[in-house]
């Protein structure tokens, strides 16, 4: 299995990289504040360039995909949310898209049996490993800004607590560190196991989930392992806030490891499929509204076309036309 | 039955026995090492030499898929990767599909022809794979440095051969775009590689020769205007023989409210000209004020399935015509990919239609607001105001003979979501309607497996094997609740389903929902009706003296 040796193998040598420059060579200051700055900059400016370059591309149609009923008759109750006919309406749905996974929820599996007879499944474990994948990333990032700010941040503070909220381990387990791993490790398990999956997944598509799992690792060794002390982490970070170049002070390779591969994340991001986190609010057939027989969308290319008239079909057919009593423009 | 078709015990032989990634046994290989063939019954015949040369399309000449050449121009890849970039910046919805796929797999068992055939290339995601992999290679710079690591691949001429295959076997169903958490459209996708393939010449004469048709005669069966006259005229007569009552429908007429158009298929096909008889009884019972034409005689668009330009060439004859006739607005009949046309494509490509009037029905005064723009109604939202408004008088146990359930035509519900306005006509006017399993319809339905054009005798083989999701789920309901008639909304539902139905379900029969429509039509002046549309005896209204005799 190559297609996933070679993943691992590329993340377990991205992890060695700051372990050995940091303890053997020491390049904290290259880790600590070089790479983080260039991360980021990739990052955003990347992901800005491959928005802007999608989004200067016109749509030149109105291609919803109508998942509900259409709005025509006035008795007839249309489906607002899958067959938008009102901006709010497809704002609905995108964000349930982004937030609730709406279309993955529908999932199902199908089997084919002696017969042959197809039978259908319910099948919501993609949609729910997804969906808590997803969310448990997200809270995991923004209580990393505790490390960013003097003050917690009321929001983040709450969310961080109740993220805490079983109190089992010192210091207090958070419940997403467990939650991504399960969901994360599901992602995983499921392209290996699964012989549809095995076919269609790539290089690419295990590559970012190693990376994630390894990242989560060890930032989880440093909080309940070996309880790196985070004074000097979070002098780093806020000095990373205000654009500081000052070196930072000792840490420990570990933390630098996880800082790497974060940065590596980064960079990685906007080259690659983890853009959905961007296209998923802007795919057509999500966005556009079903009203295109109401309102004419407007395709900024419209390409002028030469058809046969219906003057050149008369002169073709007139005489056969005339026969058959059929009325036309030139006796 | 055709040469093109195994038997049925040898196909379902292949279902049960041969390994497909589709049952989970498939052997560990990468998807672009495994091989392909083309042979008789997995494609479609190319297009004619003539008709590429009336069509002023490039390269034209005799070839097969089956030849080891194929005949492409010189810089032929060239050609292609121009197009494709050509392509990429005209339209978002392409470069946003082909880069922000995730491969999780959702859409993998949502394709008909996938779970017909257990080949992983007919995956949607897999699919896309097939350009996706000849795009990475030649697109973004840093994927460039790491082949290999993102699976990209040369356009070699096996690349190309593996487009014509799958990317026939793909019909533009949109089903996978339902399931997919990224609003991937793999329609888009193929309607693009279709356009691109050809730019070298490489086709389908099932397509093309009905384009060339109807840009010069006005339909895709080349019907010339007095026999398509002639053969409304036979229509008439029939109906005149069934029910005593003469229709007057009305030809290239000027000043008329209504021009109705509907695809050919209705005016010269088995069962697609019961459909056109019910229409044309519909029209008399409520005093339409309408008529047809010879020149806009086709309501479908094969240019859809050909190029976005072909499209809108054939497509611009509906508003020409209704111009130089004065018409109001316009009344489209019962068709799939049409509608996916009119709904989503014709007022931007050919509108605006400013010289006609926002469309009401001339009987109920209903305002038909959601066509206000491209001013062109469905006869399904027609008909079913018609009924809202009791101006139909209707007999459904007219239809007592027939047990129907109802297919969702995949344009019509995926490209236009019209899912109620049927489904209220079909429950008016019969008492038998049982719906089909329930992610097998709406905008779960199935694909017959034949649309975008791929209805071709030679290809009956993989029709039979894309159009099997569906004829299982009907051979469900059939099981379950005796159903033999399987009503659809779609003139190539009508050519295609019934072979289907013939393969896998014998003794179910496929009717327009119109057909039914004018089965129970209680005509003004009407003789004692004892036969449906296509003369069949109907429950219940059996001739007595016929008995006694």
């Amino acid at each position: 299995m190559k297609k996933v040796l070679m993943p691992l193998l590329m993340v377990v040598v991205l992890a060695l990289i700051p372990f050995i420059g940091v303890t053997y060579a020491g390049l904290d200051y290259f880790f600590g504040v070089v790479m983080p700055y260039t991360a980021a900059a990739v990052l955003v400016a990347g992901f800005l360039y491959r928005m802007i370059d999608w989004l200067r591309r016109p749509v030149p149609f109105c291609i919803t995909s109508t998942c509900g009923q259409e709005k025509s008759l006035d008795w007839i109750r249309p489906d607002p949310i899958e067959s938008p006919s009102k901006p709010w309406h497809a704002v609905i749905r995108v964000l349930s898209e982004v937030l609730l996974f709406r279309s993955l929820f529908r999932n199902n599996r199908a089997e084919l049996r002696q017969g042959p007879d197809l039978v259908y499944g319910s099948h919501k474990w993609l949609w729910l490993a997804g969906l808590v994948f997803h969310w448990s990333l997200l809270i995991i990032v923004i209580r990393h800004a505790r490390f960013f700010f003097a003050a917690m941040p009321a929001p983040i503070d709450f969310i961080d607590g109740a993220d805490r909220f079983l109190d089992i381990t010192v210091p207090a387990f958070y419940m997403t560190d467990a939650i991504v791993l399960m969901a994360v490790s599901y992602l995983v398990f499921r392209r290996l196991q699964d012989a549809r999956m095995r076919v269609i997944s790539l290089q690419t598509d295990f590559f970012p989930l190693f990376l994630i799992i390894a990242i989560a690792l060890v930032g989880m060794s440093m909080r309940y392992v070996t309880k790196v002390d985070i004074m000097p982490v979070k002098a780093l970070a806020m000095g990373l806030m205000e654009f500081s170049l000052d070196a930072p002070s000792p840490i420990g390779a570990l933390f630098y490891v996880h800082l790497f591969l974060v940065c590596v994340l980064a960079i990685y991001f906007p080259f690659s499929k983890l853009m959905h986190m961007g296209a998923i609010f802007i795919s057509p057939t999500r966005t556009l509204l079903n009203n295109s027989r109401e309102k004419r969308h407007v395709n900024p290319w419209n390409k002028p076309i030469r058809f046969r008239t219906y003057t050149e079909y008369e002169d073709e057919f007139r005489e056969k036309m005339k026969k058959a009593k059929i009325p036309v423009e030139k006796e | 039955m055709s040469q093109y078709l195994p038997k049925k015990s040898e196909l379902v032989k292949e279902f049960d026995e041969k390994p497909s990634v589709l049952k989970g046994d498939y052997a560990d290989r990468e998807w672009w090492e495994m091989p392909f063939e083309f042979r008789e019954g997995n494609f479609c015949f190319p297009a004619k030499p003539e008709v590429i040369k009336e069509l002023g399309f490039p390269n034209p000449r005799k070839w097969s898929p089956t030849d080891d050449d194929w005949k492409l121009p010189d810089g032929w890849q060239k050609i292609l990767m121009d197009g494709m970039k050509e392509r990429l910046k005209k339209y978002r919805s392409i470069k946003l599909y082909l880069d922000s796929c995730v491969r999780c797999g959702a859409c993998a068992d949502k394709c008909h022809f996938f779970l017909g055939t257990g080949d992983p290339k007919n995956m949607p995601v897999m699919r896309a794979e097939l350009v996706r992999s000849v795009y990475r290679n030649d697109f973004p710079m840093v994927e460039k440095i790491l082949k290999g690591f993102a699976g990209s691949r040369k356009l070699t001429p096996e690349v190309l051969k593996e487009w014509h295959m799958y990317f026939y076997q793909c019909t533009e169903c949109r089903r996978c775009s339902v399931f997919c958490p990224m609003g991937i459209d793999t329609a888009e996708i193929t309607i693009m590689v279709r356009e691109l393939l050809q730019l070298v010449g490489v086709n389908n004469n099932w397509i093309l020769a009905p384009v060339a048709n109807c840009n010069r005669t006005g339909n895709h069966l080349g019907i010339e205007p007095h026999t398509f006259v002639q053969n409304i005229e036979s229509l008439v007569d029939d109906i005149e023989d069934l029910t005593g009552v003469k229709v007057n429908p009305t030809y290239n007429r000027k000043g008329a409210e209504i021009l109705f158009i509907t695809p050919s298929g209705d005016v010269f096909g088995d069962p697609g000209v019961y459909t056109m008889m019910g229409y044309l009884l519909l029209f008399h019972h409520i005093g339409l004020d309408y008529t047809i034409s010879t020149y806009a005689s086709e309501g479908g668009n094969f240019g859809f399935f050909t190029s976005n330009d072909m499209m809108k060439k054939l497509n611009a004859k509906m508003y020409h015509e209704a111009e130089r006739l004065g018409v109001k607005w316009i009344l489209g009949g019962e068709c799939g990919h049409m509608w996916r046309v009119v709904h989503q494509y014709m007022s931007t490509m050919n509108g605006p239609a400013d010289f006609l009037e926002e469309p009401v029905s001339p009987i109920t005064g209903t305002k038909f607001t959601n066509a206000k723009a491209t001013k062109m109604v469905h006869i399904a939202e027609f008909t079913a105001d018609l009924i809202h408004h009791g101006k139909l008088k209707l007999d459904p146990t007219r239809n007592d003979h027939l047990r129907t359930t109802f297919h969702d035509s995949c344009n019509v519900a995926r490209g236009m979501g019209m899912f109620e306005e049927p489904r209220y006509i079909l429950n008016k006017v019969c008492n038998s309607f049982h719906e089909m399993a329930e992610n097998t319809i709406r905008e779960q339905t199935f694909c017959c497996g034949s649309g975008s054009g791929i209805n071709a005798e030679e290809y009956m083989e993989m029709r039979m094997k894309g159009g099997f999701p569906r004829a299982n789920a009907v051979r469900q309901v059939k099981e379950k609740h005796k159903v033999d008639s399987l009503v659809t909304i779609c003139a190539i539902d009508r050519a295609t389903l019934p072979p289907l139905m013939r393969y896998w379900n014998p003794g179910v029969s496929v009717y327009g929902l119109h057909e039914l429509v004018g089965n129970a039509l209680v005509m003004d002046g009407e003789k004692k009706r004892t036969e449906d549309l296509r003369e069949d005896p109907m429950a219940g209204f059996e001739d007595e003296e016929d008995d006694e005799a």
